[in-house]
Parts: C-alpha cells; sequence; structure tokens
C-alpha cells in the first residue's frame, strides 16, 4: 500500500471518477428544459456592425432567443479583471477574429447551430492591427476606446501599460563586452483538452452558474457586478476543470449565459468548440530585446531589457502577466545595474490571458538565450556563466523583493550532474542548460472549513479549482495527517460558492501554499478545540496537553484524537469546526503590489540531436529539476514537472497561430494546430525535486507547477546551437525554421 | 430530417434508440444514452478524447454516424469495469498518477485497452504509436505510458479478452 501521508503518492482524490467516465466536468451537468446556445461571429478581424438581422435564426423551429447588443442594458455592461472594458457582446464593432456579435439559443443544440449560421450580418471591414509594429506605428488605429482610461497619456495608443523596474546605473555600467538580441515569442493557445463550458439557470430570485473555472470566487462578483444581484444570490458552480492551464482564470462567457438565461427565464448552456476557444485564449506574444554587460571573467554587469508583448483587443489579465512576467527578467542573478522596460500591445486579436507560466516564459526565453549566447562570446561554459552569477540563499537579488529562498545552486548542479554537463555528447549532438525563475502569488487570501465529525473523519470545504493539479489529494492528505484518520475518511468538498468559503483564485502555483496553510490553520483550530476538550475531560489543565499528527498527549498518555472526540461530544455527538485563514497582505509600494511569497526555480538541461537534412529536432534527454521545498506527494509533483516540461516542448518545438493578412487565425483547431503527442516525447524524460523544506507552504512545500515550462525553449535552443553552432531567436523551432538557419548559416557570406 | 432506428449493444446491454441520421456516435453515446464518460473536445478526430470501441476497433466517436453503427457492439469507458471493481488499466492509471485532470482519460483508457487487446505485451514505442491518437494536455504521457505497460504486465490473460467484452 503507497504511504498515504504528506510526502506519500497516495491514489489521486476523486482520481477513481477520472478513470471509470463518472467525473462530472461542465459540459457533463445536465439541467432539466436547458436551452443551448450558439455564438455568432465575423469571419474577420475588425468591422463595424451595420446592422444584424436575427428574423430567419428565430423563424428555426425550437429557437427561444436571439440577442445581439442591443437586447442587453444600455450601456453595454462591460467586465475585466484589470480594466472593465470587454463587453457582453460586441457593441458596433468588432476588436478580434471570433468575437461575438449575437447569440442564440434553442431547445435543441442542431436548432442553435442552424439558426446561428442565419443570423445575417451587414457589417464593413476596417483597418486592424496583429503584429507589434503595427500596433506601435503613430497612425495605428485605437484598439481600446481611449475613454476607458480617462487621464492615461497612453490612452491614445495602443500601449496599455508601460512598466518600468530597475536599479543600478544601466547607462553607466563600464562592461567588457555586451551581447545583445532580439527574441520573439508567438501566440500560443492553452489547448486544455476540456473546451470552456459555462451554464446559467435562474435560481429563485438569483442566479446559478456552472463554469469550469479557476477563479469562482472572482467570477462570483463579476456576476453579481454585472446584474446587481447581492453575491449570497449569485452560485457558482465550478465543477473540476479538464485543465485550465491559465486560460479558465477569468469570466469569458459567462455573462452572456447569464444575460440569456435571466431573459429566457430557463437555463441556457454554451459549451465551446475548440475553434472558439482558439479565439478566446491565448498566451501574449512577445518580442524582446536583451543587451547584457559582462566582464571578461563572466561576472554580469548590467541587464537592459525592453520587452513588447502583444495582448489582444481586450485587456482581461493580459496586462498583469507582462508587468509580473517582466518583473523577474533579471533573473535568478546578481546583476548590479538592471533596466526593464515592458509594455502590454493592444491588437485586434485574441486577447490574451494567463497562461502557465505567466509572462515568464517569454521573456526566459530571451534573456537565457542571451545569457547562452554570452557563454558563447566570452568563451565561458554556460553552466558555470550562470553559477558565476547565481544568487545564493537570502541574496536580495531583486532589490525591494522576497530574498532568494533556495539553494538555487544545488538545483542547477543536479541537472547538470543528471544530464552529463562537462562530458562529451556523442557526435552530431548537442546540449543546452537554462534556468526558469519565477515570481509566486503576491498576495492571497484563502478560507477553508475544517469539520471533524463525530466519527473521526473528516470534510474539509476550500474554494481551490482541481484542474488536474491534484489539489484535492494534497488538502486530504493534511488534513488526515493533523487529525489522524485514513485519507479515505476525508471529503474535500470544492467548486461551489454557497457552501465553501472564499478563496481569491487557482493560479500562481498557489493553493498548496495558500490553500493548504489554510486549511493548517483549520486544522489547527480543531486541535486547539479538542485539547479544550480534552483538558475538560480529564480535569487536567490545557497547558499539560498537546495534539498533533491525530494524537492527544497528555503528559506521558497518549490518546488517539478519535476517543478525545468521541467522549467530549457526548450522547448527542455533533462535530468540531476549525476555520482556517491564510493570507498574504498586499504591499501598495511594491511594483507589482505585493512581494513574492515564494519562488519557482527550475534547472532544465537537455540533449538533442539535429537532422541537418530536414531541420527536425529531436530531443534525446530532458532533464528538469525543480527546487518544491518539500513534495507534498512526488507523484503528483512528477506530474505537475514532466506535465510543464512537455508543454514547453509544445512551444519550443511547434505550436504558433497563424495569421492571414486580415488578421484571422489560419490554423484554429486541432488539424492545423498542433501540440505534442505521445510521439513527440523526448526518448528519455527525468525529473527531479530538490527538497529542503524551506518553502512557506506546510511542512515546508513551494508552489511547483510551472517551474518545469519555464526555461525550455532556451535550454533546447542553446542545445541547437551547441549541436550546429546556429543561433535562433525565434520560437518556434520548427523544421522549416532550423532547416532555413541551417541553409543560412551553411551560405558563403555575400 | 428522418429518424432513424438503430440497435448498438453497448457496454453489453442491447439498445434500440431512434437517431437523426447526421448525428454522431459521440452525440448519440452523450445525448441520448447518457454516457458523458466520452468526451467531446476537437470533433475532427484528431484529439481523441471521444474514442470508443466499436466491433473492438478503436475509432473516433466524433467522426461516426451513430447510424453507421447499427448492429455493432460498442464500448464505452463507463463499460470498463467490472461492477465497481476496476480493470487493471484503470487501476494502473490510478497507481502511476497518470489521471491529472482526467478530461483525456476516458479516450486513452479505450485506446490503452484496443492496444493490449492485439498486442497484450507491446514495447514501449508500441505504446507511444498506441495513444498517439489521444491528446494529453496536462501532459502525463510518460505516467500513461508507464500505467500501459503496468496494466500488460499485470495479467497478460486478461488483456487479449479485454476488447471482446
Amino acid at each position: 500500500m503507497t504511504d498515504q501521508g504528506v510526502g506519500g503518492s497516495p491514489t489521486r482524490v476523486g482520481g477513481r471518477d477520472r478513470v471509470t467516465g463518472h467525473q462530472t466536468y461542465v459540459a457533463d451537468v445536465r439541467l432539466e428544459d436547458a436551452l443551448h446556445a450558439k455564438l455568432v461571429s465575423i469571419d474577420c478581424a475588425r468591422a463595424r456592425i451595420v446592422a444584424i438581422d436575427v428574423s430567419a435564426a428565430l423563424a428555426v423551429p425550437g429557437v427561444r432567443l436571439a440577442i445581439t447588443a442591443n437586447d442587453l442594458p444600455q450601456p453595454m455592461p462591460r467586465f475585466g479583471p484589470q480594466f472593465i472594458d470587454r463587453p457582453v457582446l460586441a457593441v458596433d464593432e468588432t476588436h478580434y477574429h471570433g468575437e461575438p456579435v449575437a447569440a442564440v439559443a434553442a431547445d435543441t443544440h442542431d436548432a442553435a447551430e442552424e439558426a446561428a449560421r442565419l443570423v445575417r450580418i451587414e457589417y464593413e471591414e476596417l483597418p486592424a492591427v496583429f503584429t507589434i509594429a503595427a500596433a506601435l506605428d503613430p497612425d495605428a488605429p485605437l484598439v481600446q476606446d481611449p475613454s476607458f482610461r480617462p487621464g492615461d497619456p497612453l490612452a491614445r495608443t495602443n500601449v496599455l501599460r508601460e512598466h518600468r523596474y530597475g536599479w543600478g546605473d544601466v547607462e553607466g555600467a563600464t562592461a567588457d563586452v555586451v551581447v545583445e538580441g532580439t527574441y520573439t515569442f508567438p501566440m500560443v493557445t492553452q489547448f486544455a483538452i476540456e473546451p470552456h463550458g459555462f451554464i446559467a439557470a435562474p435560481d429563485g430570485d438569483g442566479i446559478a452558474i456552472w463554469s469550469s473555472i479557476q477563479h469562482p470566487s472572482w467570477l462570483q462578483r463579476v456576476i453579481a457586478g454585472l446584474l446587481h444581484l447581492p453575491l449570497s444570490k449569485v452560485r457558482v458552480f465550478a465543477p473540476d476543470p479538464g485543465g485550465g492551464f491559465g486560460g479558465k482564470q477569468h469570466a469569458k462567457y459567462e455573462p452572456l449565459v447569464a444575460f440569456m438565461a435571466l431573459r429566457a427565464g430557463r437555463p441556457v448552456r454554451l459549451v465551446l468548440t475548440l475553434e472558439e476557444t482558439f479565439q478566446a485564449v491565448r498566451r501574449g506574444a512577445s518580442e524582446i530585446r536583451v543587451r547584457s554587460g559582462f566582464r571578461f571573467d563572466g561576472s554580469l554587469v548590467f541587464r537592459d531589457v525592453e520587452a513588447n508583448y502583444l495582448i489582444g483587443a481586450y485587456a482581461d489579465i493580459a496586462d498583469r502577466t507582462v508587468g509580473k512576467g517582466s518583473y523577474t527578467s533579471s533573473g535568478p542573478y546578481l546583476i548590479p545595474a538592471v533596466r526593464i522596460v515592458a509594455r502590454s500591445v493592444l491588437s485586434h486579436t485574441t486577447p490574451s490571458t494567463a497562461f502557465r507560466g505567466f509572462g515568464n516564459p517569454q521573456q526566459i526565453w530571451a534573456v537565457e538565450s542571451n545569457m547562452d549566447e554570452a557563454a558563447g562570446v566570452l568563451r565561458i561554459d554556460p553552466l558555470a556563466l550562470r553559477l558565476r552569477n547565481l544568487a545564493d540563499r537570502g541574496d536580495a537579488f531583486i532589490p525591494g523583493d522576497t530574498a532568494a529562498d533556495g539553494d538555487w545552486a544545488k538545483t542547477v548542479e543536479r541537472a547538470a550532474e543528471m544530464i552529463g554537463w562537462g562530458s562529451p555528447p556523442v557526435a552530431g549532438r548537442g546540449r543546452g542548460i537554462a534556468l526558469g525563475l519565477k515570481s509566486g502569488p503576491t498576495t492571497g487570501l484563502s478560507y477553508s472549513t475544517v469539520r471533524l465529525l463525530a466519527d473521526g473523519s473528516v470534510v474539509v470545504h476550500a474554494g481551490t479549482s482541481d484542474m488536474g493539479q491534484g489539489a484535492r489529494t494534497i488538502f486530504a492528505q493534511i488534513a488526515a495527517r493533523e487529525l489522524g484518520c485514513p485519507l479515505e475518511w476525508v471529503t474535500v468538498v470544492m467548486g461551489d460558492t454557497a457552501v465553501v468559503p472564499y478563496d481569491q483564485q487557482t493560479s500562481a502555483s498557489r493553493s498548496s501554499v495558500l490553500m493548504g496553510n489554510s486549511i493548517l490553520n483549520g486544522c489547527r483550530e480543531v486541535q486547539a478545540k479538542l485539547r479544550s476538550m480534552a483538558a475538560r475531560l480529564e480535569s487536567v489543565d490545557e497547558d499539560a496537553i498537546t495534539v498533533d499528527r491525530g494524537e492527544v498527549r497528555i503528559g506521558e498518555r497518549v490518546l488517539p484524537i478519535r476517543d478525545v472526540l468521541i467522549r467530549g461530544l457526548g450522547r448527542l455527538g455533533g462535530e468540531v469546526i476549525g476555520i482556517g485563514e491564510m493570507r498574504k497582505e498586499a504591499e501598495p509600494d511594491h511594483p507589482l503590489g505585493g512581494t513574492a511569497a515564494f519562488y519557482e526555480f527550475n534547472c532544465t538541461a537537455v540533449e538533442v540531436e539535429v537532422d541537418r537534412a530536414t531541420g527536425d529536432i529531436v530531443v534525446v534527454r530532458h532533464v528538469t529539476v525543480s527546487d518544491v521545498g518539500k513534495a507534498l506527494n512526488p507523484m503528483q509533483v512528477r506530474g505537475q514537472d514532466e506535465g510543464a516540461a512537455v508543454m514547453g516542448l509544445g512551444h519550443t518545438l511547434m505550436e504558433h497561430y497563424i495569421h492571414d493578412e486580415t488578421g484571422r487565425i489560419r490554423n484554429l483547431g486541432a488539424i492545423d494546430y498542433r501540440i505534442p503527442t505521445s510521439m513527440d516525447l523526448p526518448l528519455r524524460m527525468e525529473s527531479d525535486i530538490i527538497e529542503n523544506e524551506d518553502g512557506p507552504g506546510p511542512y515546508g512545500s513551494k508552489g511547483m507547477s510551472e517551474g518545469a515550462l519555464l526555461c525550455v525553449a532556451p535550454a533546447v535552443a542553446a542545445a541547437v546551437r551547441d549541436a550546429t553552432g546556429v543561433v535562433i531567436r525565434d520560437l518556434p523551432l520548427t523544421p522549416e525554421r532550423v532547416w532555413r538557419a541551417l541553409r543560412d548559416a551553411a551560405a558563403p557570406t555575400r | 430530417m428522418t429518424i432513424q432506428p438503430i440497435e448498438v449493444t453497448v457496454n453489453g446491454r442491447a439498445r434500440r434508440i431512434d437517431v437523426a441520421p447526421h448525428h454522431t456516435l459521440l452525440e448519440v453515446l452523450r445525448d441520448d444514452l447518457g454516457l458523458t464518460g466520452t468526451k467531446e473536445c476537437c470533433l475532427v478526430g484528431e484529439c481523441g478524447a471521444c474514442t470508443v470501441l466499436v466491433d473492438g476497433v478503436s475509432v473516433d466517436s466524433c467522426l461516426m454516424l451513430a447510424v453507421e453503427a447499427d448492429g455493432a457492439t460498442v464500448g464505452t469507458v463507463e463499460g470498463i469495469a467490472t461492477g465497481d471493481r476496476l480493470h487493471r488499466l484503470q487501476q494502473a492509471f490510478l497507481d502511476t498518477g497518470a489521471a491529472q485532470c482526467g478530461f483525456c482519460i476516458p479516450g486513452q483508457l479505450i485506446s490503452a485497452q484496443a492496444l493490449l487487446a492485439l498486442t497484450p505485451h507491446p514495447t514501449r514505442a508500441e505504446i507511444e504509436e498506441g495513444l498517439a491518437g489521444n491528446l494529453c494536455r496536462c501532459a502525463g504521457y510518460e505516467q500513461i505510458i508507464e500505467a500501459v505497460q503496468a496494466a500488460a504486465a499485470a495479467d497478460p490473460a486478461a488483456s487479449q479478452g479485454a476488447a471482446e467484452r
């Protein structure tokens, strides 16, 4: 039997339903009398809506509703986590390919599809911008209405925000060698296998919403605001998402479906097609110029970063990914002078949002590639160059923020050792190494309820979304350990805002740390009540009693919690309830509004073989080592680490949106947009962890679900350079791109 | 639209249902029979979330019309276990941590079942190829492959009968 305790790898809680087909995802929720909704959009990036005629759609048998902007409150309700800019339906003008201008709802899915096709839209295509250069052109059409940002000097440009960070004197720094390059990262999409699904239903004098959402409490607030309802009248059900990866953090079409359900007086369900999810969520593209100054001995003197991130037509949480992602562009290194300028640039494209890594993979691709090139210029080993500059534990490597919180050199050395760094690779192969650093959550608020029932079993209420990371299992492990019951005796209730207390969000690899601590605190409160109970039962002073890990100790005597509980509760039974709370307060003076709760730190080392005839890259070995503090569940840690690594290989080797000249996405859907399959794995994948129990989470844990994705691309590109001598600064490293680079390098200089 | 009656045996149970001729087997399984374990994602036969067994062969149920299944035997994820006893593939998926978000898992299990029926002791390369049509974005491929290996090692005799059930 596998160890069920903390640090063991018990079977996933909720695993059985996942292997029997009984796990209920949002599309599996069946409500009586529900209408099926379908979105209607225009097949171009930007258009002026002249007229919409829904009469033919309404004539389809079974169609109950067809709504446009005119059917919604005036002015058009808008929402968004950072800027209140996204309309429930496009009004007057569309801003990206796929933006809905109308929606229909019918008794059957067939009727809804037919009706959607029959909505007639008269429109005039307008000039649009889909690239950073076009969006920054002084004559570019504005993506966002300037009135949304009153008083903002940037409001009459497509720059949503410009972030500036840094310290020291970059201009005055004198370096022996300056290495400079511009690195691009394309638009990629989350591609959760579960397409986004939304259901809304009138619920007495309120409304109920079902969504595969990562932040149920946040969604509750958005819906309450739009519908002018008290929070208590908005009940959000959040069935476990079938993958989220950031794409399901914030509201998308829940507001639309809510208005439709209220109008129809019936439940309305909308399940997106995969193509529609491509048009709903993506990662920000980027073009990042890096200048790094070094002394001949390899020590970094300065780093100068200018980053433009191409975000979409509505802000969503994109600017935060830019601000937070770029903030750590100095990497895990000690650099005396740093200057970072990062802009979020609006465009007439799919709104970009959070995506595993949250703005970091883009800048890490740039700065770590730059680091590798610098190693080449300086003739210093790329590993040695990193170690020379790497921050030690306690170093204030980002002044004013959390100091380096891990033994990062050990992590790097472990990865180097595993890949056999220093020994020559087989002829024709090359090795690359890169480091990934990400600031964890900067604020947090997680409540939980821990209920010790009369028989010693436990119910935990937590507002985290279990989207595959395995939060439910971790929480059960914590409760089982603290309250001394078998794991099977713990039920973790999630995903219903009417039942579970507030949780800020499921993001930034926070849940084991923040909600985990909240649950730990809830357990501690239960333990304190048991102490009082034992003191009363045994007529001893509370100070003489300790309760820990399921045991009540009174002097030399050890009693199982359960015995004290049953005696203490007495004939009426009942339960002991603990309230857990975990806060990470905001710090208004900090550039990000708060310091890092922890850093995710990863080192990835790869060995590749490049087919010079085709440009195809084979990843022969892929080593990932993450500093996790403490692996609460090593099997799940491995799953997250390897999963992040493979996702990183996706954007490294194959994934990118391709737009046509009018801003339409040409490769919508699974045929033309490739993600890694079981045939695309490294020939050998090795995942290891460093555990020093030095994290702020329960038992010294840190968040770790994004680390192994952060630096895959620069590691692979470095290995390609090592194997071929060719430097590539644009992703993805498709065979065509690699082949062209090899051809260009071989061509005689003209 | 002419509704057409079909007869299918789904997970061992004979069903006679009226289906729309343009509805896919996926739609009929999920919407008409309430077997929502089979998942819908890409609808173009690329992701494998909707994989089912039709007469022992794994197919993307989004690409097959329900009327084409008339007279066939269909196996879905709900039919893999025997009562409350998990099939060793399911147990192996749990043991190796292969099921993360879980959305692709029904399809992975069915593809693995089809693979083991034909190749009871597959090599790693054969497993990779056998599951190549099933996307996992949590990308637990390594743990999924280990699960199939573990299931193959667990009971070679039973694997040959799996697809016929």
